[in-house]
């Protein structure tokens, strides 16, 4: 019980201090960890959408590997990365290993099957549901995805949580690409690891509350976005309809 | 006279489940034709299979493909998004300019009287609204045939009333009209025809007078006896 006392006790006591390092420590997360799910997600929501509509020959096969992908373990994924990475690997010459980019790739491989798994998940249902009427109305296969993904955006934004959530998180993969290195490659997850390995409990307990409540704090920012979008959104943005128009004219009369 | 639509010996199979069998029918422009039966008769897979959303196992159909259709579902989907945007987007699926398409949406709103209503969430409107709404979005599209699938069945009394006005209100213009109901009392006020379905099979194809009237297969007959619902 002491050692929860004394984290939380460090914990504001760090917060309250404003302590440089960190500070530091604490952006780098934030910023690895929101370029991965910015990349992932980017990727992840196209290639969700259209898995949701598509149907092809070993279709099923790509979806028992998408959900196998989804327990990837992440020190799996570093080594994978640090051997892509490594001097003598075919992405050597990019000199990124033991890098922030080498942490953001692999956090991003990390993320992109789950995004792309929920995402599809929730296109399909939507469109066992729903794609017969916007067939009806003359909407192909990839039309139909962007519409039922630009209407399924707020069930979404928990799909972003969900894979900040894994990537803030996780410890294996930075470990191994990042090396752990102050002042450069250090963040939270990998804090925590060494300061546990050096018997400062009580700091390694007050960095992983710390990480708690940033995350927390992100997902009520979320949820209030949510919640305030949903009541205000009343119409299609100016946007929406130019960014969904590059297949409409493939598109004949209908049915 | 060509026929807008020409099905014969139509079966359409979904795995096991056999939805249509054997059907044949024609069906002219300017026709109100009321497709009628129990659930699971085959009324919905009938309108689906005539509007090219379902494939015929076997057997053949023929359609004008120069008439422009347009369906309308039970529980149509409104888009997240405004009225007018789900009417305009109808619109700008068939290549309308989308703001174009935004202004012509509001001609449709004002003909189903939901002008009002353009820039509410589709979401929000009620069931009856929801279902004029998407009379609004079929009617944009200036179509020769409109299909209903149960187009009042979770509407209250009011709701209906206003629905049914609309349909007999596009019929008068011209369209063809095809629609599912277990409203029979609907059905002898807006169908010029009567298409009876029973476990796929198309049993009766009789004019509504002598549908209501005349000697009936006897499933049918008990169907309209309201024995079998």
């Amino acid at each position: 019980m002491n050692t929860f006392s004394d984290s939380v006790s460090t914990a504001l006591s760090l917060i309250a201090s404003f302590d440089p390092l960190l500070g530091s420590i604490l952006l780098r997360s934030l910023a690895v960890s929101a370029c991965a799910c910015l990349l992932a997600c980017s990727a992840g929501l196209v290639l969700g959408a259209w898995l949701g509509v598509a149907r092809f020959r070993g279709r099923d096969a790509v979806l028992t590997l998408l959900n196998t992908l989804l327990a990837l373990p992440s020190v799996v994924v570093g080594l994978v990365v640090y051997l892509l990475l490594s001097r003598s690997g075919p992405l050597g010459f990019l000199g990124w290993l033991f890098s922030f980019n080498a942490m953001v790739l692999a956090q991003t491989l990390l993320v992109l099957p789950v995004v792309t798994a929920l995402v599809r998940q929730t296109i399909e249902d939507a469109d066992r549901l729903h794609g017969e009427q916007f067939q009806s109305l003359g909407a192909s296969g990839g039309t139909r995805s962007l519409l039922l993904l630009w209407d399924e955006r707020y069930t979404l934004l928990t799909v972003l949580i969900a894979a900040f959530g894994r990537a803030i998180s996780e410890v294996g993969a930075v470990m191994v690409v990042g090396g752990n290195i102050d002042g450069f490659t250090r963040v939270m997850t990998t804090a925590i690891a060494l300061e546990t390995s050096k018997g400062d409990l009580p700091l390694a307990l007050a960095l992983g509350l710390l990480l708690l409540a940033v995350v927390l704090l992100l997902n009520v920012l979320i949820a209030l976005v949510r919640r305030w979008r949903e009541r205000m959104d009343e119409d299609l943005p100016p946007g929406a309809a130019p960014l969904l128009a590059p297949q409409q004219h493939q598109r004949g009369t209908g049915p | 006279m060509t026929a807008l639509f020409e099905m014969n010996g139509v079966d359409v199979h979904f795995g096991k489940v056999r939805a249509l069998q054997a059907c044949a029918l024609r069906i002219h422009a300017g026709e109100r034709v009321a497709l009628v039966g129990s659930n699971g008769s085959g009324k919905s897979t009938l309108l689906r299979t005539l509007h090219g959303l379902v494939r015929p196992t076997s057997g053949t159909l023929q359609f004008d493909a120069a008439a422009r259709q347009a369906m309308l579902f039970q529980h149509p989907y409104m888009l997240r998004a405004s009225a007018q945007s789900n009417v305009a987007l109808g619109l700008w699926l068939r290549g309308v300019a989308w703001k174009e398409a935004r202004t012509l949406a509001l001609h449709a709103l004002e003909r189903v009287g939901l002008l009002g209503l353009a820039q509410r969430n589709a979401k929000a409107l009620s069931g009856g609204q929801q279902q004029r709404l998407a009379l609004a979005r079929a009617w944009a599209m200036r179509p020769q045939v409109l299909l209903l699938d149960e187009p009042t069945a979770s509407l209250d009394p009011g709701a209906k009333r206003e629905v049914e006005a609309l349909m007999e209100e596009f019929a008068q213009s011209g369209m063809t009209l095809i629609f599912s109901s277990h409203n029979l009392g609907q059905v002898k006020r807006l169908a010029s025809r009567v298409m009876y379905l029973e476990q796929g099979r198309l049993l009766a194809d009789l004019p509504t007078h002598d549908f209501f009237n005349g000697p009936l297969p006897p499933e049918a007959a008990i169907f309209v006896k309201g024995e079998r619902v």
